[in-house]
Protein backbone atom coordinates (compact mmCIF):
# COMPACT_ATOMS: atom_id res chain seq x y z
CA UNK A 1 0.00 0.00 0.00
CA UNK A 2 1.14 3.58 -0.52
CA UNK A 3 0.27 6.80 0.01
CA UNK A 4 -3.02 7.76 1.98
CA UNK A 5 -6.42 7.19 0.85
CA UNK A 6 -10.07 8.66 1.44
CA UNK A 7 -10.70 6.00 3.06
CA UNK A 8 -8.37 7.05 5.64
CA UNK A 9 -9.98 10.19 6.20
CA UNK A 10 -13.71 8.23 6.67
CA UNK A 11 -12.18 5.96 9.24
CA UNK A 12 -11.18 8.98 11.55
CA UNK A 13 -14.26 11.25 10.10
CA UNK A 14 -15.49 12.39 13.76
CA UNK A 15 -11.86 14.01 14.50
CA UNK A 16 -11.83 15.26 10.86
CA UNK A 17 -14.90 16.60 10.78
CA UNK A 18 -14.26 18.34 14.38
CA UNK A 19 -11.07 20.27 13.30
CA UNK A 20 -12.68 21.41 10.11
CA UNK A 21 -15.65 22.54 11.85
CA UNK A 22 -13.55 24.69 14.51
CA UNK A 23 -11.16 26.10 11.58
CA UNK A 24 -14.49 27.44 10.05
CA UNK A 25 -16.15 28.78 13.30
CA UNK A 26 -12.67 30.58 13.51
CA UNK A 27 -13.88 32.36 10.32
CA UNK A 28 -17.75 32.85 11.69
CA UNK A 29 -16.47 34.20 14.85
CA UNK A 30 -13.71 36.66 13.42
CA UNK A 31 -16.79 37.93 10.34
CA UNK A 32 -20.16 38.24 13.15
CA UNK A 33 -18.62 38.57 16.68
CA UNK A 34 -21.39 36.86 17.94
CA UNK A 35 -20.21 34.42 20.74
CA UNK A 36 -24.16 33.09 21.24
CA UNK A 37 -24.26 32.22 17.92
CA UNK A 38 -20.58 30.47 17.66
CA UNK A 39 -21.37 28.65 20.74
CA UNK A 40 -24.81 27.75 18.86
CA UNK A 41 -22.76 25.83 15.87
CA UNK A 42 -20.23 24.79 18.15
CA UNK A 43 -22.80 22.35 20.15
CA UNK A 44 -24.05 21.51 16.79
CA UNK A 45 -20.49 20.78 15.56
CA UNK A 46 -20.06 18.24 19.00
CA UNK A 47 -23.79 16.60 18.09
CA UNK A 48 -22.78 15.92 14.51
CA UNK A 49 -19.10 14.35 15.74
CA UNK A 50 -21.19 12.16 18.18
CA UNK A 51 -23.70 10.93 15.11
CA UNK A 52 -20.62 10.23 12.98
CA UNK A 53 -19.06 8.34 16.08
CA UNK A 54 -22.32 6.64 16.73
CA UNK A 55 -21.70 5.00 13.23
CA UNK A 56 -18.82 4.07 13.64
CA UNK A 57 -19.63 1.34 16.48
CA UNK A 58 -18.16 -1.88 15.22
CA UNK A 59 -15.31 0.20 12.59
CA UNK A 60 -11.94 -1.54 13.65
CA UNK A 61 -9.49 -0.30 11.26
CA UNK A 62 -6.23 1.43 11.30
CA UNK A 63 -5.87 4.85 9.47
CA UNK A 64 -2.48 6.15 7.96
CA UNK A 65 -0.10 3.12 7.70
CA UNK A 66 -1.26 2.28 11.31
CA UNK A 67 -0.61 5.50 13.03
CA UNK A 68 -4.66 6.15 14.24
CA UNK A 69 -6.90 3.14 15.26
CA UNK A 70 -10.47 3.23 15.18
CA UNK A 71 -11.84 0.62 17.41
CA UNK A 72 -14.61 0.16 20.36
CA UNK A 73 -12.30 1.59 23.09
CA UNK A 74 -11.51 4.75 20.97
CA UNK A 75 -15.16 5.42 19.83
CA UNK A 76 -16.15 4.99 23.91
CA UNK A 77 -13.55 8.05 24.75
CA UNK A 78 -14.82 9.98 21.59
CA UNK A 79 -18.33 9.71 23.10
CA UNK A 80 -17.13 10.30 26.35
CA UNK A 81 -15.56 13.40 25.57
CA UNK A 82 -17.53 14.90 22.72
CA UNK A 83 -20.51 14.47 25.85
CA UNK A 84 -17.90 16.23 28.31
CA UNK A 85 -17.42 18.64 25.66
CA UNK A 86 -21.50 19.33 25.37
CA UNK A 87 -21.99 19.64 28.91
CA UNK A 88 -19.39 21.97 29.64
CA UNK A 89 -20.94 24.00 26.85
CA UNK A 90 -24.08 24.07 29.21
CA UNK A 91 -21.42 24.91 31.91
CA UNK A 92 -19.86 27.96 30.48
CA UNK A 93 -23.13 29.26 28.08
CA UNK A 94 -24.63 31.27 31.30
CA UNK A 95 -21.32 31.65 33.11
CA UNK A 96 -20.14 33.37 30.99
CA UNK A 97 -22.46 36.19 29.95
CA UNK A 98 -22.98 36.21 33.79
CA UNK A 99 -19.59 37.16 34.41
CA UNK A 100 -19.00 39.55 30.70
CA UNK A 101 -16.32 38.07 28.98
CA UNK A 102 -18.56 36.08 26.44
CA UNK A 103 -15.95 35.33 23.72
CA UNK A 104 -16.87 32.83 20.89
CA UNK A 105 -12.80 31.90 20.81
CA UNK A 106 -13.81 29.74 23.87
CA UNK A 107 -15.70 27.92 22.13
CA UNK A 108 -13.56 27.32 19.28
CA UNK A 109 -10.49 26.27 21.55
CA UNK A 110 -12.68 23.93 22.88
CA UNK A 111 -13.48 22.12 20.30
CA UNK A 112 -9.48 21.84 18.85
CA UNK A 113 -8.86 20.28 22.49
CA UNK A 114 -11.71 17.84 22.26
CA UNK A 115 -10.57 17.02 18.58
CA UNK A 116 -7.04 16.19 20.81
CA UNK A 117 -8.63 14.39 23.47
CA UNK A 118 -10.00 12.13 20.21
CA UNK A 119 -6.88 11.93 18.85
CA UNK A 120 -5.33 10.27 22.03
CA UNK A 121 -7.69 7.99 22.08
CA UNK A 122 -6.98 6.36 18.82
CA UNK A 123 -3.24 7.12 19.05
CA UNK A 124 -1.29 4.02 17.67
CA UNK A 125 2.37 5.68 17.42
CA UNK A 126 4.02 6.98 19.70
CA UNK A 127 4.65 10.55 18.06
CA UNK A 128 1.35 10.92 17.36
CA UNK A 129 0.77 10.10 21.11
CA UNK A 130 2.62 13.08 22.00
CA UNK A 131 1.01 15.08 18.69
CA UNK A 132 -2.64 14.66 20.05
CA UNK A 133 -1.75 15.46 23.75
CA UNK A 134 -0.44 19.19 22.62
CA UNK A 135 -3.42 18.88 20.70
CA UNK A 136 -5.68 18.58 23.96
CA UNK A 137 -3.58 20.74 25.70
CA UNK A 138 -2.18 24.25 24.09
CA UNK A 139 -5.99 25.32 23.67
CA UNK A 140 -6.58 24.16 27.31
CA UNK A 141 -3.51 26.31 28.45
CA UNK A 142 -5.65 29.57 26.90
CA UNK A 143 -8.75 28.62 28.06
CA UNK A 144 -7.17 28.79 31.85
CA UNK A 145 -5.96 32.40 31.41
CA UNK A 146 -8.90 33.31 29.38
CA UNK A 147 -10.24 35.78 31.79
CA UNK A 148 -9.27 39.12 31.10
CA UNK A 149 -7.03 41.33 33.27
CA UNK A 150 -7.88 38.73 35.73
CA UNK A 151 -4.39 37.96 37.95
CA UNK A 152 -5.63 34.52 39.38
CA UNK A 153 -6.65 33.45 36.09
CA UNK A 154 -3.88 34.43 34.06
CA UNK A 155 -1.48 32.70 37.23
CA UNK A 156 -3.47 29.57 36.90
CA UNK A 157 -3.03 29.80 32.88
CA UNK A 158 0.73 30.25 33.28
CA UNK A 159 1.39 27.67 35.81
CA UNK A 160 -0.46 25.17 33.49
CA UNK A 161 1.45 26.03 30.53
CA UNK A 162 4.73 25.61 32.04
CA UNK A 163 4.10 22.63 33.96
CA UNK A 164 2.57 20.95 31.02
CA UNK A 165 4.77 21.88 28.69
CA UNK A 166 7.61 20.30 30.91
CA UNK A 167 5.22 17.28 31.42
CA UNK A 168 4.91 17.36 27.27
CA UNK A 169 8.80 17.12 27.40
CA UNK A 170 9.41 14.08 29.57
CA UNK A 171 6.66 12.37 27.31
CA UNK A 172 8.92 13.56 24.31
CA UNK A 173 12.17 12.04 25.43
CA UNK A 174 10.72 9.04 26.45
CA UNK A 175 9.33 8.62 22.78
CA UNK A 176 12.75 9.47 21.95
CA UNK A 177 14.35 6.76 23.90
CA UNK A 178 11.52 4.23 22.74
CA UNK A 179 12.81 5.05 19.23
CA UNK A 180 16.56 4.45 20.38
CA UNK A 181 16.19 1.06 21.85
CA UNK A 182 13.64 -0.51 19.18
CA UNK A 183 14.06 1.84 16.48
CA UNK A 184 10.41 2.09 16.08
CA UNK A 185 7.42 4.39 17.53
CA UNK A 186 4.63 2.35 15.99
CA UNK A 187 2.68 0.32 18.76
CA UNK A 188 2.94 -2.86 16.99
CA UNK A 189 6.41 -2.60 16.08
CA UNK A 190 7.49 -1.59 19.77
CA UNK A 191 5.98 -4.23 21.36
CA UNK A 192 7.84 -6.96 18.26
CA UNK A 193 11.10 -4.85 18.67
CA UNK A 194 11.14 -5.25 22.85
CA UNK A 195 10.77 -8.70 23.75
CA UNK A 196 14.01 -8.79 21.21
CA UNK A 197 15.62 -5.54 22.47
CA UNK A 198 19.49 -5.67 23.60
CA UNK A 199 18.56 -2.34 25.41
CA UNK A 200 16.11 -3.18 28.16
CA UNK A 201 17.36 0.05 30.65
CA UNK A 202 16.76 2.77 27.51
CA UNK A 203 13.23 1.00 27.21
CA UNK A 204 12.51 1.02 30.31
CA UNK A 205 13.31 4.83 30.93
CA UNK A 206 11.41 5.60 27.80
CA UNK A 207 8.51 3.73 29.59
CA UNK A 208 8.78 5.43 33.20
CA UNK A 209 9.44 8.80 31.41
CA UNK A 210 6.36 8.43 29.63
CA UNK A 211 4.18 7.75 32.65
CA UNK A 212 5.69 10.72 34.74
CA UNK A 213 4.38 12.74 31.60
CA UNK A 214 1.13 11.75 31.06
CA UNK A 215 0.82 11.22 35.33
CA UNK A 216 1.62 15.12 34.99
CA UNK A 217 -1.46 15.30 32.67
CA UNK A 218 -4.15 13.21 35.35
CA UNK A 219 -2.52 14.73 38.06
CA UNK A 220 -1.24 11.82 39.95
CA UNK A 221 1.12 12.32 43.00
CA UNK A 222 3.94 13.13 43.11
CA UNK A 223 3.15 15.16 40.06
CA UNK A 224 0.40 17.11 40.74
CA UNK A 225 1.32 20.15 42.78
CA UNK A 226 -0.20 22.53 39.71
CA UNK A 227 -4.00 20.75 39.95
CA UNK A 228 -5.26 22.68 43.23
CA UNK A 229 -4.00 26.35 41.94
CA UNK A 230 -4.76 25.82 38.25
CA UNK A 231 -8.35 24.34 38.94
CA UNK A 232 -9.08 27.33 41.54
CA UNK A 233 -7.80 30.07 39.31
CA UNK A 234 -9.11 28.79 36.10
CA UNK A 235 -12.90 29.72 35.09
CA UNK A 236 -14.46 27.19 36.61
CA UNK A 237 -16.30 25.74 33.55
CA UNK A 238 -12.86 25.18 32.10
CA UNK A 239 -11.55 23.75 35.23
CA UNK A 240 -15.01 21.52 34.86
CA UNK A 241 -13.86 20.50 31.67
CA UNK A 242 -10.32 19.55 31.98
CA UNK A 243 -10.87 18.08 34.96
CA UNK A 244 -12.59 15.83 32.83
CA UNK A 245 -11.26 15.93 29.04
CA UNK A 246 -7.91 15.73 30.14
CA UNK A 247 -8.04 12.93 32.25
CA UNK A 248 -10.04 11.07 29.65
CA UNK A 249 -7.45 11.59 27.17
CA UNK A 250 -4.67 10.87 29.62
CA UNK A 251 -5.68 7.74 30.60
CA UNK A 252 -6.87 6.78 27.39
CA UNK A 253 -3.51 7.03 25.73
CA UNK A 254 -1.52 5.58 29.25
CA UNK A 255 -3.57 2.43 28.88
CA UNK A 256 -3.97 1.91 25.32
CA UNK A 257 0.13 2.50 24.91
CA UNK A 258 1.13 0.64 27.85
CA UNK A 259 -1.27 -2.78 27.11
CA UNK A 260 -0.33 -3.00 23.67
CA UNK A 261 3.52 -1.77 23.66
CA UNK A 262 4.79 -2.70 26.97
CA UNK A 263 3.88 -5.55 28.57
CA UNK A 264 7.72 -6.40 28.45
CA UNK A 265 8.62 -3.75 31.10
CA UNK A 266 5.28 -4.74 33.34
CA UNK A 267 7.19 -6.66 35.90
CA UNK A 268 9.49 -3.59 36.59
CA UNK A 269 7.08 -1.21 36.33
CA UNK A 270 3.60 -2.47 37.96
CA UNK A 271 5.94 -1.90 42.11
CA UNK A 272 5.91 1.80 40.65
CA UNK A 273 2.29 2.38 39.42
CA UNK A 274 1.16 0.81 43.06
CA UNK A 275 3.46 3.34 44.74
CA UNK A 276 1.94 5.77 42.47
CA UNK A 277 -1.31 4.40 42.98
CA UNK A 278 -1.05 4.71 47.26
CA UNK A 279 0.62 7.98 47.10
CA UNK A 280 -2.17 9.54 44.87
CA UNK A 281 -4.93 8.64 46.97
CA UNK A 282 -3.76 9.18 50.37
CA UNK A 283 -2.32 12.51 49.41
CA UNK A 284 -5.08 13.85 47.28
CA UNK A 285 -7.53 12.58 49.89
CA UNK A 286 -5.47 13.87 53.02
CA UNK A 287 -5.27 17.16 51.31
CA UNK A 288 -8.77 17.75 50.75
CA UNK A 289 -9.74 17.51 53.70
CA UNK A 290 -8.18 20.17 55.09
CA UNK A 291 -9.58 22.69 52.31
CA UNK A 292 -12.26 25.12 52.69
CA UNK A 293 -12.36 26.59 49.19
CA UNK A 294 -14.89 24.14 47.16
CA UNK A 295 -12.60 24.92 43.99
CA UNK A 296 -9.59 23.18 45.51
CA UNK A 297 -11.32 20.52 47.58
CA UNK A 298 -12.99 19.58 44.39
CA UNK A 299 -9.43 19.73 42.98
CA UNK A 300 -7.73 17.26 45.57
CA UNK A 301 -10.75 15.03 45.38
CA UNK A 302 -10.26 15.10 41.06
CA UNK A 303 -6.60 14.11 42.50
CA UNK A 304 -8.04 11.06 44.55
CA UNK A 305 -10.02 9.94 42.29
CA UNK A 306 -6.93 10.21 39.51
CA UNK A 307 -5.77 7.68 41.74
CA UNK A 308 -8.53 5.48 41.76
CA UNK A 309 -8.96 5.25 38.03
CA UNK A 310 -5.29 4.36 38.20
CA UNK A 311 -5.88 1.55 40.40
CA UNK A 312 -6.99 -0.74 37.28
CA UNK A 313 -3.65 -0.21 35.36
CA UNK A 314 -1.45 -2.28 38.23
CA UNK A 315 -3.34 -5.31 36.51
CA UNK A 316 -1.78 -4.24 33.10
CA UNK A 317 0.68 -6.81 32.75
CA UNK A 318 -1.64 -9.49 33.88
CA UNK A 319 -4.25 -11.64 31.92
CA UNK A 320 -7.25 -9.69 33.53
CA UNK A 321 -6.08 -6.26 32.46
CA UNK A 322 -9.06 -6.63 29.80
CA UNK A 323 -11.43 -6.36 32.97
CA UNK A 324 -9.14 -3.64 34.31
CA UNK A 325 -9.37 -1.46 31.45
CA UNK A 326 -13.52 -2.32 31.16
CA UNK A 327 -13.34 -0.46 34.68
CA UNK A 328 -11.23 2.07 33.97
CA UNK A 329 -13.74 3.37 31.38
CA UNK A 330 -16.60 2.87 33.67
CA UNK A 331 -15.09 4.52 36.31
CA UNK A 332 -14.64 7.23 33.94
CA UNK A 333 -17.92 7.05 32.56
CA UNK A 334 -19.73 7.40 36.63
CA UNK A 335 -16.42 10.48 37.36
CA UNK A 336 -17.59 12.22 34.37
CA UNK A 337 -21.24 12.55 35.07
CA UNK A 338 -20.59 12.95 38.78
CA UNK A 339 -18.13 15.93 38.51
CA UNK A 340 -20.02 18.03 35.75
CA UNK A 341 -22.75 17.67 38.10
CA UNK A 342 -20.74 19.18 41.27
CA UNK A 343 -18.96 21.52 39.12
CA UNK A 344 -22.36 23.19 37.84
CA UNK A 345 -24.01 23.42 41.00
CA UNK A 346 -20.42 25.28 42.10
CA UNK A 347 -21.01 27.62 39.02
CA UNK A 348 -24.84 28.28 40.33
CA UNK A 349 -23.53 29.21 43.29
CA UNK A 350 -20.40 31.31 42.22
CA UNK A 351 -20.16 35.11 42.06
CA UNK A 352 -17.72 37.19 40.35
CA UNK A 353 -14.53 38.01 41.70
CA UNK A 354 -14.04 34.90 43.20
CA UNK A 355 -16.91 35.32 45.42
CA UNK A 356 -19.18 32.54 46.84
CA UNK A 357 -16.92 29.21 46.30
CA UNK A 358 -16.23 29.03 50.27
CA UNK A 359 -17.83 26.15 52.24
CA UNK A 360 -19.40 28.96 54.16
CA UNK A 361 -21.27 30.20 50.87
CA UNK A 362 -23.40 26.91 51.31
CA UNK A 363 -24.73 27.51 54.35
CA UNK A 364 -28.41 27.09 54.49
CA UNK A 365 -29.00 25.78 50.87
CA UNK A 366 -30.62 22.88 51.58
CA UNK A 367 -33.89 25.23 53.22
CA UNK A 368 -34.00 27.79 50.55
CA UNK A 369 -33.19 25.96 47.69
CA UNK A 370 -33.87 22.27 48.05
CA UNK A 371 -33.95 20.87 44.73
CA UNK A 372 -30.01 22.57 44.02
CA UNK A 373 -28.86 21.02 47.07
CA UNK A 374 -30.66 17.46 46.91
CA UNK A 375 -28.60 17.33 43.50
CA UNK A 376 -25.34 18.13 45.08
CA UNK A 377 -25.76 15.46 47.84
CA UNK A 378 -26.36 13.35 45.02
CA UNK A 379 -23.52 13.95 43.44
CA UNK A 380 -20.91 14.27 46.93
CA UNK A 381 -22.51 10.52 47.62
CA UNK A 382 -21.57 9.60 44.14
CA UNK A 383 -18.06 11.14 44.29
CA UNK A 384 -18.00 9.26 47.89
CA UNK A 385 -19.13 6.29 46.33
CA UNK A 386 -22.26 5.61 48.38
CA UNK A 387 -25.30 3.40 46.39
CA UNK A 388 -27.75 4.18 44.92
CA UNK A 389 -25.10 5.79 42.59
CA UNK A 390 -23.29 5.74 39.51
CA UNK A 391 -20.21 6.77 41.71
CA UNK A 392 -20.80 3.44 43.80
CA UNK A 393 -21.33 1.48 40.76
CA UNK A 394 -17.73 2.92 39.34
CA UNK A 395 -16.04 1.94 43.16
CA UNK A 396 -17.20 -1.50 43.45
CA UNK A 397 -16.27 -2.83 39.56
CA UNK A 398 -13.04 -1.25 40.30
CA UNK A 399 -12.05 -2.69 43.46
CA UNK A 400 -13.69 -6.25 42.27
CA UNK A 401 -10.83 -6.18 39.55
CA UNK A 402 -8.24 -5.06 41.80
CA UNK A 403 -9.30 -7.92 44.33
CA UNK A 404 -9.44 -10.47 41.52
CA UNK A 405 -5.81 -9.48 40.70
CA UNK A 406 -4.58 -10.36 43.76
CA UNK A 407 -4.07 -7.16 44.90
CA UNK A 408 -6.31 -6.92 48.11
CA UNK A 409 -4.03 -4.53 49.99
CA UNK A 410 -4.67 -2.62 47.56
CA UNK A 411 -8.44 -2.91 47.19
CA UNK A 412 -8.06 -2.09 51.22
CA UNK A 413 -6.44 1.04 50.79
CA UNK A 414 -9.25 2.20 48.35
CA UNK A 415 -11.91 1.28 50.62
CA UNK A 416 -9.91 3.00 53.35
CA UNK A 417 -9.45 6.08 51.47
CA UNK A 418 -13.22 6.11 50.40
CA UNK A 419 -14.30 6.78 53.60
CA UNK A 420 -11.68 9.42 54.28
CA UNK A 421 -13.39 10.86 51.67
CA UNK A 422 -16.83 10.90 52.80
CA UNK A 423 -15.70 13.36 55.70
CA UNK A 424 -15.05 16.24 53.57
CA UNK A 425 -17.74 15.16 50.60
CA UNK A 426 -20.30 15.66 54.06
CA UNK A 427 -18.79 18.48 55.98
CA UNK A 428 -20.02 19.98 52.28
CA UNK A 429 -23.53 18.41 53.37
CA UNK A 430 -23.62 19.85 56.53
CA UNK A 431 -23.11 23.31 56.09
CA UNK A 432 -25.97 23.05 52.74
CA UNK A 433 -28.58 21.45 55.71
CA UNK A 434 -27.81 21.85 59.44
CA UNK A 435 -25.64 25.74 59.09
CA UNK A 436 -27.81 28.77 59.02
CA UNK A 437 -27.04 31.52 55.93
CA UNK A 438 -28.70 33.42 53.22
CA UNK A 439 -27.34 32.26 49.80
CA UNK A 440 -28.12 33.68 46.56
CA UNK A 441 -28.79 31.57 43.59
CA UNK A 442 -29.73 32.93 40.03
CA UNK A 443 -31.73 30.47 38.10
CA UNK A 444 -30.63 29.93 34.46
CA UNK A 445 -32.14 27.72 32.32
CA UNK A 446 -29.10 25.68 30.50
CA UNK A 447 -27.10 25.34 33.55
CA UNK A 448 -30.16 24.12 35.16
CA UNK A 449 -30.42 21.33 32.62
CA UNK A 450 -27.02 20.40 32.56
CA UNK A 451 -27.53 20.18 36.33
CA UNK A 452 -30.62 18.12 35.87
CA UNK A 453 -28.52 15.69 33.19
CA UNK A 454 -26.56 14.64 35.66
CA UNK A 455 -28.71 14.05 38.48
CA UNK A 456 -31.12 11.80 36.28
CA UNK A 457 -27.18 10.25 34.78
CA UNK A 458 -25.91 9.99 38.09
CA UNK A 459 -29.07 7.86 39.21
CA UNK A 460 -30.37 6.19 36.07
CA UNK A 461 -27.35 5.06 34.57
CA UNK A 462 -26.57 3.72 38.11
CA UNK A 463 -29.71 1.38 37.53
CA UNK A 464 -28.30 0.60 34.05
CA UNK A 465 -25.07 -0.58 35.24
CA UNK A 466 -25.03 -3.67 33.81
CA UNK A 467 -25.57 -2.67 29.99
CA UNK A 468 -23.24 0.02 30.60
CA UNK A 469 -20.55 -2.38 31.60
CA UNK A 470 -21.41 -4.71 29.11
CA UNK A 471 -20.83 -1.68 26.45
CA UNK A 472 -17.55 -0.98 27.92
CA UNK A 473 -16.36 -4.75 27.90
CA UNK A 474 -17.22 -4.90 24.10
CA UNK A 475 -15.31 -1.94 23.83
CA UNK A 476 -12.17 -3.41 25.35
CA UNK A 477 -12.53 -6.79 23.38
CA UNK A 478 -11.80 -4.58 20.66
CA UNK A 479 -8.02 -3.61 22.22
CA UNK A 480 -6.51 -6.93 22.43
CA UNK B 1 32.09 8.10 12.32
CA UNK B 2 30.72 9.84 16.18
CA UNK B 3 30.13 6.92 17.57
CA UNK B 4 26.04 6.92 19.12
CA UNK B 5 27.05 6.91 22.89
CA UNK B 6 28.30 10.24 22.67
CA UNK B 7 25.04 12.02 21.15
CA UNK B 8 22.71 9.35 23.99
CA UNK B 9 25.11 11.28 26.51
CA UNK B 10 24.82 14.72 25.39
CA UNK B 11 21.23 14.48 24.77
CA UNK B 12 21.10 12.83 28.18
CA UNK B 13 23.03 16.49 29.47
CA UNK B 14 20.92 18.61 27.67
CA UNK B 15 17.84 17.04 29.10
CA UNK B 16 19.46 17.52 32.56
CA UNK B 17 20.43 20.49 32.11
CA UNK B 18 16.86 21.50 30.75
CA UNK B 19 14.61 20.19 33.92
CA UNK B 20 17.71 21.07 36.12
CA UNK B 21 16.43 24.72 34.66
CA UNK B 22 12.80 24.47 35.10
CA UNK B 23 13.51 23.49 38.57
CA UNK B 24 15.89 26.07 39.69
CA UNK B 25 15.08 29.13 37.98
CA UNK B 26 12.33 31.47 38.56
CA UNK B 27 12.02 33.54 35.58
CA UNK B 28 9.20 32.00 33.35
CA UNK B 29 11.12 33.02 30.81
CA UNK B 30 14.11 31.35 31.66
CA UNK B 31 11.81 28.33 32.61
CA UNK B 32 10.65 28.58 29.12
CA UNK B 33 13.58 28.52 27.54
CA UNK B 34 14.89 25.06 29.44
CA UNK B 35 11.83 23.41 28.64
CA UNK B 36 12.80 24.39 24.71
CA UNK B 37 15.71 22.52 25.60
CA UNK B 38 13.98 19.81 26.66
CA UNK B 39 12.53 19.52 23.59
CA UNK B 40 15.50 20.15 21.48
CA UNK B 41 17.48 17.03 23.88
CA UNK B 42 14.96 14.93 22.42
CA UNK B 43 15.13 16.03 18.71
CA UNK B 44 19.13 15.79 18.81
CA UNK B 45 18.05 11.98 19.80
CA UNK B 46 15.82 11.48 17.25
CA UNK B 47 18.00 12.45 14.51
CA UNK B 48 21.02 10.54 16.01
CA UNK B 49 18.85 7.30 16.30
CA UNK B 50 17.35 7.69 12.60
CA UNK B 51 21.09 7.89 11.37
CA UNK B 52 21.81 4.87 13.51
CA UNK B 53 19.10 2.81 11.75
CA UNK B 54 19.46 4.51 8.78
CA UNK B 55 15.55 5.50 8.45
CA UNK B 56 14.42 8.73 8.04
CA UNK B 57 10.87 8.50 10.41
CA UNK B 58 13.33 9.94 13.17
CA UNK B 59 14.73 12.61 11.07
CA UNK B 60 10.76 13.54 10.33
CA UNK B 61 9.37 13.92 13.95
CA UNK B 62 11.66 16.70 14.51
CA UNK B 63 9.62 18.64 12.56
CA UNK B 64 6.69 17.94 14.31
CA UNK B 65 8.05 18.71 17.77
CA UNK B 66 9.74 21.74 16.08
CA UNK B 67 6.04 22.92 15.06
CA UNK B 68 4.57 22.23 18.07
CA UNK B 69 7.46 23.64 20.23
CA UNK B 70 6.67 26.81 17.50
CA UNK B 71 2.91 26.65 18.98
CA UNK B 72 4.47 26.24 22.44
CA UNK B 73 5.96 29.60 21.98
CA UNK B 74 2.81 31.29 20.25
CA UNK B 75 0.83 30.50 23.54
CA UNK B 76 3.25 30.72 25.97
CA UNK B 77 4.64 34.35 25.25
CA UNK B 78 1.80 35.42 25.01
CA UNK B 79 0.38 33.90 28.38
CA UNK B 80 3.90 35.77 30.10
CA UNK B 81 3.12 38.77 28.47
CA UNK B 82 -0.63 38.74 29.74
CA UNK B 83 0.45 38.11 33.17
CA UNK B 84 3.49 40.86 33.42
CA UNK B 85 0.59 43.47 32.42
CA UNK B 86 -1.51 42.54 34.96
CA UNK B 87 1.50 42.51 37.59
CA UNK B 88 4.45 43.92 36.14
CA UNK B 89 6.87 40.66 36.85
CA UNK B 90 7.08 37.36 35.34
CA UNK B 91 9.32 35.65 38.65
CA UNK B 92 6.97 33.03 39.63
CA UNK B 93 7.43 32.98 42.95
CA UNK B 94 5.70 36.46 42.83
CA UNK B 95 2.45 34.44 41.42
CA UNK B 96 1.21 33.36 44.56
CA UNK B 97 -2.06 34.63 43.94
CA UNK B 98 -3.73 31.18 44.77
CA UNK B 99 -3.04 28.77 47.72
CA UNK B 100 -4.82 27.30 50.45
Amino acid sequence: MSGYGIEDLVYILPIVFLLVWALVLVLVEAFTKRPDVTMLLAAFGLLAAVTLSVIQFGTEATAFKEMLTVDGYAVFVYMLVLASGLLSLGLAYDYNRRMGWARGEYYILMLFSIAGAMLMASAANLIVVFLALELLSIPLYVMAAFVPNDASSEEAGLKYFLLGAFAGGFVLYGVALIYGATGATNLMDVVAAALGTNSPVMLLTGAALILVGLGFKVALVPFHMWTPDVYQGAPTPVTAYMAVVAKAGGFAALFRVFIAAFPSVSADLTPVIATLVVLTLVVGNVAALAQKNIKRMLAYSSISHAGFLMMAFVTYGSALYADAVTSLLFYLLAFTVTSFGSWAVVIALEKAEGKGLDFEDYAGLGKKYPMLSAAMLVFLLSFAGVPPTLGFAGKFFLFRTVLEAGYAWLAIVGVIMSLVSAFYYLRVVRFMYFEQGDPEVRSEPVLNLVTAITVVGTIFLFLFSGPLLAWASEAVLALI
Amino acid sequence: MVPIEYYVALSAILFMIGTMGVLTRRNAIIIFMSIELMLNAANLLFVAFARMYEALSGQIFVFFVMTVAAAEVAVGLALIVAVFRTKHSINIDEASTLKG
